[in-house]
């Protein structure tokens, strides 16, 4: 579905990612891990359109995306939810959910795509009208997933979700993200939270220093000895 | 008390038009990023415009705004897709220092045109009815001015109905705010941006409009506009078009104020005091987000 080959990207003349190779499969969740500073969040912005890659492909369903707008990659089916949420702050939940669908593909499937949020997100439903800066941290993550989701996107990105939100709401933006992908959405998710995104991916990527370090099933990535000295921590590997 | 009173009076009636002079500033900055410091010449132009269609058509004064209006934001369009398109190519710093320049250099151009074309001469639209006053306790308001801010306080509600219910009106605001999020969510930002000046232009007509018809227009009015209306964003703020009327009413009515306790030379300081005093107590303004 999302076919990445030989990706370069800079910010000016810096470097940040190089012959970076990757895919996501139709209903598959893609976890991205690696530190700071690797070029992770770069990778997602370069694939929303963001920022133009100075060389490689990217294809969405076989169609090049790499030349593709921003506000029309949106239209061809791809979602990101950014780093630190971006919300509109000054407007309502509820105003920020309908920009979400102001593309025409997805203005046709607004009011099923407003139901399917507040399915997922009741709390959200009661605070339809209340200004989105007057919210919680992990209700403001809500909406920020609620927003692409109503872009009614077949693949939907997620540059660290659980950046500062409660524990107990890590656990539960991941499970309406695999409620998500039940639903037939694609996911491709960013985090530091390593054992929550493997917890939920089928597969995993490592990107050290802008490149691909290694990747394998969640399950082996788990398992692998430098992922779990590297990210998960001196407890996770005593344990 | 009732001169005072009077010189506070017509400084509210002055204000208004502040406040729509600054409208039109504001919401350009704070769409695109870009300080359009030839926004008071748009407002000259504006004032032309309603001056050859009330003196070569006959048209009544107020109506002339519904030629003017639909005029400055094809102007708008125009000065956007040949000027203003490019610079908001740039990113954010860039932009405002390219906007400077380039604004400088279309004011210095609209300036000498405007000249060229019609003469330095001040003009002013005479009405049959422009000298009636209403008495109200020992006041007088003049009618043409009472109207106009009237106008002026129909078309900034107008305008804030506009950007809170229509679907781009609420795509501009999110441009405002974050216009990669505004991507993200699938808004084109580069027709955000022109929809943004043409209403921004537009308003700057309108305000030229009322100028002229209130008191006068001339080549050279451009700046003393452009300033104003700066004064006025700073005050109120970006981010409320009704908070930048009711900051274009504060200064209409300090100015009056320091007009009538320091002298008339006085009352182009205050404004220049608010200025400086806001940025440094309050920068983000009165009414700002």
């Amino acid at each position: 579905m999302l076919e990445i080959r030989d990706l370069e990207a800079a910010y000016g003349d810096i470097p940040v990612l190089s012959g970076v190779t990757l895919s996501v499969g139709p209903g598959e969740i893609v976890a991205l891990l690696g530190p700071n500073g690797a070029g992770k969040s770069t990778l997602l912005n370069v694939v929303a359109g963001l920022l133009r890659p100075r060389a490689g492909s990217i294809r969405f369903d076989g169609a090049d995306l790499a030349s593709v707008r921003a506000h029309l990659v949106v239209e061809r089916g791809v979602a990101l939810v950014p780093e630190g949420r971006r919300l509109f702050g000054t407007m309502t939940v509820e105003e920020n959910l309908e920009l979400g669908a102001f593309a025409a593909r997805a203005r046709a499937t607004r009011a099923a795509g407003l139901e399917r949020v507040w399915a997922l997100f009741p709390d959200l439903r009661e605070r339809r009208r209340q200004l989105v800066r007057s919210l919680s941290g992990g209700q403001q993550q809500m909406v920020a997933v609620g927003r692409a989701l109503m872009t009614n996107p077949r693949l939907l990105m997620l540059d660290e979700p659980s950046l500062g939100i409660a524990p107990r709401l890590v656990r539960s933006i991941m499970e309406s993200l695999a409620e998500i992908n039940r639903g037939g959405v694609a996911v491709f998710l960013v985090e530091q939270n390593v054992q929550a995104a493997l917890g939920l991916a089928d597969r995993g990527y490592v990107l050290e220093s802008g490149r691909i370090a290694g990747h394998g099933s969640a399950a082996d990535l788990l398992r692998d000895p430098h992922v779990r000295r590297a990210y998960l921590g001196p407890l996770a590997v005593r344990e | 008390m009732s001169v005072l009173a009077q010189q506070l009076l017509l400084g509210l009636l002055i204000g208004g038009l502040y406040g729509l002079a600054a409208a039109g500033l504001s919401l350009v900055f704070g769409v695109l990023k870009v300080l359009d410091v030839a926004h008071g010449e748009l407002i000259m132009l504006g004032g032309y415009m309603a001056f050859f269609a009330v003196a070569l058509l006959g048209l009544d004064p107020f109506v002339s705004l519904l030629l003017v209006i639909p005029l400055s934001v094809l102007l708008g369009l125009a000065l956007y897709w040949g000027l203003f398109g490019f610079v908001v190519r740039a990113d954010e710093e860039t932009r405002v220092k390219n906007s400077l320049l380039i604004g400088f250099g279309l004011a210095l151009a609209l300036h000498a045109l405007a000249v060229r074309l019609w003469t330095a001469d001040e003009r002013s639209i005479i009405t049959p009815w422009g000298g009636s006053v209403i008495s109200v306790g020992g006041l007088s308001i003049p009618v043409v001015r009472l109207v106009s801010l009237a106008v002026a306080f129909a078309l900034i509600g107008g305008l804030h109905l506009l950007l809170a219910r229509w679907r781009w009106g609420k795509a501009i605001r999110a441009t405002a705010e974050d216009w990669q999020a505004a991507l993200l969510t699938g808004i084109d930002v580069r027709r955000a941006y022109l929809l943004a000046f043409a209403i921004g232009t537009g308003l700057a007509g309108a305000a030229g409009t009322l100028v002229t018809i209130g008191y006068s227009v001339s080549p050279s009015i451009g700046l003393e506009w452009t300033l104003k209306a700066l004064i006025v964003v700073v005050l109120a703020g970006l981010g409320s078009m009704i908070g930048t009327f009711v900051g274009g009413l504060l200064l209409g009515v300090a100015e009056a104020a320091s007009a009538a306790a320091f002298g008339g030379p006085y009352r182009e300081v205050v404004g220049l005091v608010i200025f400086v005093v806001v940025l440094v107590v309050r920068p983000r303004g009165l009414f700002g987000r």
